[in-house]
């Protein structure tokens, strides 16, 4: 099936040679005419595409403030060339960050600036032709949107949100990515990423609370559509179908059965992941999301939890609230919306739950940093708790932990890989090459410490690792869940 | 893309999955395999046909937790675990063996 070389793994982390075109012919399969057409976009790539593309820039640009600015704004300072990981496992030079701005703004600059109008060869603006086309649609779905880049760069100016434009314009003509919108079509018409329809869910859950049962013998409830409950869980599907998501779904019922808070899932709003930021539609987006205010409204819930999926948790947590708010009609002494993490934080502190240690005595752990949930979000009301609370519940529940390099963990952290829409077959060289920085840091501290496992709280994560972890000797089941290590050491029945 | 079984020429997509789950015979499912490399034993089988009757109940592919459970108790406890399947079907029991199943690809984070 490989028909590339996995990257080695140096001693040391080593900036590339650079080599052109290394990844110029890949590209994701693109969307059928129905898929796009599910989503508001054209079907196919249409005639007018050329004007069609500039009035959509100048639709973003005018509605985005942050894209004129990140346009103009680059001064060429290279800050950024070596800190994109697709760069560093593909030594492409148009994954350097710079670089992959460059493919949108030097069409900017011929049809929005002065200089670009008249001196195009001075300012390095060039026309929009089908090339640049072809390599818009190549070089932005070779960005996983982690925004690791704008870190560095001393202007912040934010990769991602010029990959998002240039994705949306690229739907607007006709021409969008399967992977992404085939799975948000699915969203509007079941109610999840995976087309899993209310019976099978059921299905699935009531196979968890017999598992359960039968490990621990303790009737563990796993429900779904319970009009009442307090809390309603928004889940990432993968937990209803994965391995290693599934154990960390297991968790979450042990954390609410402990805890005696009554919870629910939604068949109607069963997923937390919300493709629309993906490819930067903030309609498709809202659309996604609203089903998850219905279901509350619905059920009659009083707290909604987002699960362990990265960029579920930056939508609701930067998103939520003008999307599908405002949330008058919760609980206002919880946070609205509150991520698991903070649920069973909180639980921890309050001596709500007995948790035996020991039962992950068996584990050396270590901790990925989600892009998403690092870089765009916040848990707790401390900056910085989005790094420190999912930590903290992991120390709380685990004797062996172990953080990798500095520069690889917490706001500075790697993708996995498979981030941004990215997480399918057809670009499985790029997610293996695009994961060399995290390995290289994950196989110092399987040396240096003993790690066996790395957890994570994002559902994407959790799959890419899962299927990039053997190409670098590893084996796929060192990726965890941290509910999973949480529900391990929850000693159920302790409070009763 | 197309698949030539038995004298009949089936749709594909890009990816080999089959384009009208209708079509799909057993015949079509070791055409696959043999064509990846991988000869379907009784024991492939027993995923595929459980797969199956699932999709045809659900219309969906089971959880991988549902399948190793059914796994384990047509084939043996010690068989009812994801490391035995990966073993089977070592490009993922989820996408490869639906592709032998004649079932869509899973989508998502899975």
């Amino acid at each position: 099936m490989a028909k590339f070389q996995t990257p080695e793994i140096k001693e040391y982390p080593v900036i590339p040679r650079i080599r052109e075109g290394a990844m110029a012919g890949l590209k994701p399969l693109t969307a059928k005419p129905d898929h796009q057409r599910a989503l508001g976009f054209p079907g196919e790539l249409m005639d007018n595409w050329k004007e069609v593309a500039i009035d959509k820039m100048a639709d973003l640009l005018g509605k985005y403030r942050s894209l004129p600015v990140f346009l103009d704004a680059c001064v060429k300072c290279g800050a950024c060339t070596d800190k994109c990981h697709y760069f560093i496992g593909t030594a492409d030079p148009k994954n350097m960050p710079v670089a992959r701005q460059d493919l949108l703004r030097k069409v900017y600059r011929r049809h929005f600036t002065f200089a670009g109008k008249y001196f195009p060869k001075l300012v390095g603006a060039v026309d929009l032709t089908k090339e640049v086309l072809d390599d818009w649609y190549s070089y932005y779905h070779q960005c996983a949107e982690c925004r690791r880049c704008s870190v560095y760069c001393p202007y912040g100016i934010d990769t991602a949100e010029i990959t998002m434009a240039g994705r949306e314009i690229l739907d607007s003509v006709g021409i969008g990515a399967r992977y992404s919108n085939e799975i948000i079509g699915k969203v509007y018409i079941i109610g999840n990423n995976l087309g899993l329809p209310a019976p099978a869910l059921r299905n699935t859950l009531e196979g968890l609370e017999e598992d359960v049962k039968e490990d621990t013998g303790v009737d563990v409830r796993y429900p779904v559509d319970e009009k009442g409950a307090e809390v309603l869980v928004i889940a990432p599907s993968a937990d209803f179908f994965a391995e290693p998501h599934v154990d960390g779904l297991i968790g979450y019922g042990k954390v609410f059965h402990e805890a005696g808070i009554s919870w629910t899932l939604s068949s109607y709003a069963s997923e937390a992941a919300n493709f629309g930021i993906f490819i930067g539609s903030y309609e498709n987006m809202k659309r996604v999301a609203m089903r998850i205010r219905e279901a509350a409204l619905d059920l009659g819930v009083k707290r909604i939890v987002v699960g362990e999926c990265g960029h579920a948790w930056r939508v609701a947590y930067s998103f939520w609230n003008t999307l599908i708010g405002p949330f008058d009609f919760l609980d206002p002494r919880y946070p609205a919306p509150q991520h698991i993490c903070e649920l069973t934080y909180d639980l921890i502190q309050r001596g709500a739950l007995t948790l035996d240690k020991s039962a992950n005595d068996h584990r050396v752990v270590t901790f990925h940093d989600s892009c998403n949930v690092a870089r765009a979000t916040r848990m707790g009301n401390k900056p910085g708790g989005q790094l420190t609370i999912p930590r903290d519940v992991i120390k709380a529940v685990c004797n062996n932990f172990y953080d990798m390099d500095a520069g690889t963990i917490g706001e500075a952290t790697v993708c996995c890989g498979g981030g941004g829409g990215l997480l399918t077959d057809d670009l499985m060289e790029l997610r293996v090459k695009g994961a060399l920085p995290r390995m290289q840091a994950l196989r110092h501290v399987v040396e240096e410490h003993g790690v066996t496992h790395m957890a994570a709280i994002c559902a994407i994560c959790k799959t890419q690792f899962a299927k990039v972890l053997p190409y670098y000797n590893f084996s796929m089941d060192q990726i965890i869940s941290v509910h999973h290590l949480v529900g391990d050491a929850v000693v159920l029945g302790a409070k009763q | 893309m197309t698949i030539e079984v038995n004298g009949k020429t089936l749709e594909t997509d890009e990816e080999g999955y089959l384009t009208n789950l209708n079509e799909w015979t057993p015949e079509v499912g070791t055409k696959m395999a043999s064509d990846e490399g991988c000869e379907l034993t009784n024991n492939h089988w027993e995923v595929i046909n459980f797969l199956r009757e699932y999709y045809d109940e659900y219309q969906i592919a089971p959880a991988v937790r549902v399948l190793t459970k059914a796994i384990g108790k047509k084939l043996g406890a010690d068989k009812g675990n994801s490391k035995y399947l990966y073993e089977l079907f070592p490009y993922g029991p989820a996408k490869q063996a639906c592709k032998y199943a004649g079932l869509p690809k899973p989508t998502g984070c899975v």
